[in-house]
């Protein structure tokens, strides 16, 4: 389904791609269901709490230097603000900027509101938070109670034109309306596209490079300098201003498939800005199909091929110590799909033997109307590869991790590594998106997983004394056994 | 409450969630949205002094995730199997389930459905905490409300001495878990025998002696009045409310008199534990008096910007104990306006007719423009939360987070209150005196 900037809302990833939040099998038959769309969900019948598009839209957008998020809902759907805070300060200290607070401001909508409706709340709040703040852009993010109720937020906006000299853009990012929290950065770069950014009024040498808190910004400026471009890095830590300006750029770029694909592909189909559809740049292979059709989108092939043989090199010694290291060692993954399926392909780089992939969703095409890239690429590989799909739900996680018995668990996401750790697993999280980036963040990550199985002592102690708040009974069962059959 | 609110200080009633988390082996299950869970117990859980998950918290909690199907057809069938098969998947004692702003406004029968499980003698209330309704020092008072009313069964009989304690509210103030056993320590020291619900190795046994308390004591300026005078008119347990927290040696001794009194303990054995708990207090404040008076930059005046619990209680300790002087006091925890008279007054009632200004309100940008326009001589102390750190930095305070969120320190078993509560809160701000100019 193509972007549609003319909406005033993106759609759901449910709706537009197809994701799911309930799948086992294997990744030959998820990527073989997935390329026609056939895939089903799978509901379960018993839950654990998961995570909302409002946090993921929120929590993005707050990282613009110059804007400011209002969050009409009542005061709890805000709190990630200080989530927000927190990151957003350890990207400051990456770039050696003093701190600011992160501004998202809740209207802080009561029981009367949910009866009367709080526009009024919400106009006042715009007003006020220009005043404090003096942004260059208010964003307003729904919430489940602002969409229920109906709350005209388009219209409390256009009233606001002439008082308010800056864009204010809404944010469809309702809790409620999708199980797929990646939704709520769709939403957010749905009011990037649609408010802020300006058509071009001249090309550059600007790569839109789309990630999180951007750890390896030295790294990434320095290896796309070698090619004459220059990485603008989005969303945090940009302005307004060079968000208006994404259009300009020479292609756009991103860390996480998951992540990039509404912006790269709404700019490709609005302003012609190419979008690089490979696999992301982690490990030998990602690496190098992520520069090679940045290459392609930019003119610079021959550049880019030469690097990578030069640089390539400079890794066998090491990455040799660390596959004897890690030979034998088994694993499981549990992450976001993009970083997932891409993390699987890593540590096989490394000589694990990857025995489950779990995902947090599956899109079954990105905006471009293919099969993520790197699903597709992991099941070109003649040994299929058990896979589930679930929006993290620990007691199927840890329910499995018990089965497999892995020597390692990788994940991404908060609340989960810390379980299989109680379990006597050696837990590695990756927190940072530029974790394993490139050659060289392959060789630091692989020497974290040697240190990582070194010494246990915490996995083995913790283990020995915790006990899991799961029952026996659950312990004993088929990990899917909640598992629904297909939806229709 | 503010109309806006900026630098959120507390979440939402569905906040309530990790009042349950801290009785033991209880667990919460959420009718809600699919992100509710994880932005509280991140914000008041995690980001706050790293509280962390424990036995069953964080990404374990059920809960319906309730998404379009439910919001239009009503959610009660998926809560009725969540509940079934939390009691089959989870290994708890004791259940809770609390509603979501979706529930509420669609209005789902939850209680129907949770009677359905009481009548099979099943370990479980329910509350509605709709984010909606207010804060989570409110959603905390619902949850020990629905235990009252849906599981207390009144005792056979009373137990002489047995106290139940309550006080600050789990999680939302980090230092909980410790400030809990510091008040049951010094009960116990006056010979009476202190019932703690909140905290380790508590749990169901604690609730199930409740009612054969000999009294409640709340210690807190407001929050639990309201479950206190409930218990009261339910099982006829009388209470005594005594509104600061006590934190070093004037408010302590001033406390422990008090109960002692209310409950009839001899005044020489209360006299003999103050004066041993004061000899060792004073000696290591005599000890560091030195550096006390002598050290370079020494903060005169001070901001707390706190739940109203450790606004009085931290500014009583500094005045009355440690001789700093008391700028404005700003209140964060949307303190209902029926209880701000009383609470304002004991800000009048310093030690030598000190007095400070209090301001309540839970808008943080709105508190830090306050602070802004105080004219300071010399550096202030600045008791606050994380938020306040980009502030002290422009102001040129020290500051240090005590109140949520502390996001940028990790709280194991420290606590401020009583004597070596308050010896510990000497040392942090002093530490951090001495840390910043070396």
């Amino acid at each position: 389904m193509a972007i549609n900037t003319y909406n005033i809302e993106a759609a759901t990833r449910e709706n537009r791609l197809g994701a799911v939040t309930g799948y086992k099998g294997s990744i030959k038959d998820l990527v073989s269901k997935a390329s026609g769309c056939s895939l089903k969900n799978r509901e379960r019948c018993f839950t654990q709490t998961s995570a909302c598009s409002s946090g993921c839209a929120q929590g993005y957008l707050s990282g613009i230097i110059d804007a400011v998020i209002i969050n009409h809902a009542p005061v709890g759907c805000a709190v990630d603000a200080i989530y927000a805070n927190t990151t957003n300060k350890w990207g400051e200290k990456i770039r050696g900027w003093k701190h600011r607070n992160i501004s998202i401001i809740s209207t802080n909508m009561n029981e009367e509101d949910t009866v009367f409706g709080a526009t009024g709340k919400l106009k006042t709040s715009i007003i006020e938070s220009y005043r404090r703040y003096n942004p260059k852009a208010i964003f307003v993010t729904a919430s489940c109670v602002s969409g229920i109720i109906g709350e005209d937020i388009k219209s409390v906006l256009d009233e606001l034109k002439d008082e308010i000299p800056v864009p204010i853009a809404p944010v469809f990012c309702e809790g409620f309306k999708s199980k797929v929290w990646a939704s709520g950065f769709d939403a957010a770069f749905h009011a990037i596209l649609t408010t802020i950014v300006k058509p071009p009024e001249r090309k550059t040498n600007k790569v839109n490079m789309v990630n999180f808190r951007g750890s390896a910004r030295e790294e990434v400026i320095e290896i796309l300098g070698r090619f004459g471009l220059e990485p603008v890095f989005v969303v945090p830590f940009s302005t307004v201003e060079q968000l208006s300006k994404l259009s300009e750029s020479a292609a756009t770029i991103s860390i996480c498939g998951t992540l990039g694909s509404y912006l790269g592909n709404g700019l490709e189909e609005q302003y012609g800005v190419p979008y690089v559809k490979a696999l992301q740049p982690h490990g030998i292979a990602g690496f190098e199909d992520w520069l090679t059709e940045l290459g392609r989108a930019t003119g610079k092939e021959n550049e880019v091929k030469l690097y990578l043989d030069e640089e390539k090199r400079k890794i066998i010694p090491e990455l040799e110590e660390i596959r004897s290291k890690l030979k034998g060692y088994k694993a499981v993954v549990g992450m976001g799909p993009s970083f997932g399926h891409n993390y699987v392909r890593v540590l096989k780089e490394l000589g694990i033997d990857v025995i489950w992939g779990a995902t947090w969703h599956f899109d079954q095409q990105y905006d471009h109307g293919i099969t993520p890239e790197s699903s597709r690429n992991l099941s070109k590989e003649d040994e299929d590869l058990p896979v589930s799909v679930c929006d993290q739900q620990n007691f199927e996680i840890l329910n499995l991790l018990n089965k497999l018995k892995p020597d390692l668990y990788i994940s991404r996401h908060g609340g989960t590594a810390v379980w299989a750790t109680k379990m006597g697993i050696a837990s590695v999280m990756v927190p940072d998106e530029f974790n394993a980036f490139g050659y060289k963040g392959l060789i630091e990550f692989g020497f974290r997983l040697v240190d990582a199985i070194t010494n246990r002592s915490l996995a083995k102690n913790l283990a020995s004394r915790v006990k899991l708040p799961y029952t026996k009974w659950w312990l004993s069962q088929d990990s899917f056994k909640f598992l629904e059959e297909e939806g229709i | 409450m503010s109309q806006i609110v900026d630098q959120i200080r507390h979440v939402c009633s569905l906040g309530g969630l990790q009042t349950a988390l801290a009785i033991s082996r209880t667990v919460p299950i959420l009718h809600a949205g699919p992100g509710c869970g994880q932005k509280l117990w991140g914000a008041i859980g995690l980001d706050n002094g790293c509280q962390g998950s424990g036995y069953v918290g964080g990404h374990s909690v059920p809960c319906t995730n309730a998404g379009e199907k439910e919001v239009i057809f009503g959610g009660e069938e998926k809560l009725r199997t969540t509940i079934e098969n939390a009691f089959k998947i989870l290994d708890v004692d004791f259940f809770v389930v609390l509603t979501g702003c979706t529930s509420d406004i669609v209005g789902d029968d939850v209680g129907e459905i949770v009677r359905e499980f009481q009548n099979e003698g099943k370990p479980i209330v329910y509350a509605e905490t709709g984010g909606f309704k207010g804060t989570n020092f409110y959603g905390h008072e619902l949850v020990i409300e629905a235990i009252i009313d849906q599981y207390l069964k009144p005792a056979k009989k009373k137990e002489k001495g047995l106290v139940n304690i309550w006080s600050v509210v789990p999680f939302q103030d980090p230092f909980w878990v410790e400030t809990y056993k510091e008040i049951s320590k010094l009960l116990n020291e006056i010979g009476l025998t202190p019932n703690i619900i909140f905290g380790p190795n508590n749990g169901i046994e604690a609730l199930d002696r409740v009612t054969a308390a000999e009294f409640n004591l709340l210690l807190s300026p407001w929050v639990g009045l309201k479950n206190v005078k409930h218990l009261e008119e339910k099982f006829g347990t009388p209470y005594l409310h005594y509104p600061v927290l006590p934190i070093g040696p004037t408010e302590t001794g001033k406390f422990l008199r008090e109960i002692a009194v209310f409950a009839g303990v001899e005044n020489e054995k209360v006299e003999s534990v103050i004066r041993k708990h004061e000899d060792e207090y004073y000696y290591y404040i005599e000890r560091s008096a030195d550096v006390l008076l002598e050290t370079r930059l020494l903060p005169r005046r001070f901001v707390t910007i706190a739940d109203s619990i450790y606004t009085l209680a931290i500014s009583k300790f500094l005045t009355n104990d440690l001789g700093l002087l008391p700028e404005t006091q700003f209140i964060v925890d949307g303190v209902l306006d029926e209880y701000k008279d009383q609470i304002e007054k004991e800000f009048k009632n310093y030690t030598d007719g000190i007095t400070a200004d209090v301001v309540f309100s839970n808008d943080g940008g709105y508190v830090q423009d306050e602070i802004r326009k105080i004219k300071f001589r010399g550096r202030p102390l600045i008791l606050g939360s994380a938020w306040e750190k980009v502030l002290a930095e422009e102001i040129n305070g020290y500051q240090i987070s005590i109140a949520m969120p502390v996001s940028d320190r990790l709280i194991l078993n420290k606590t401020y209150a009583g004597y070596d509560g308050a010896l510990r809160l000497v040392e942090d701000v002093y530490s951090l005196v001495l840390n910043d100019f070396q």
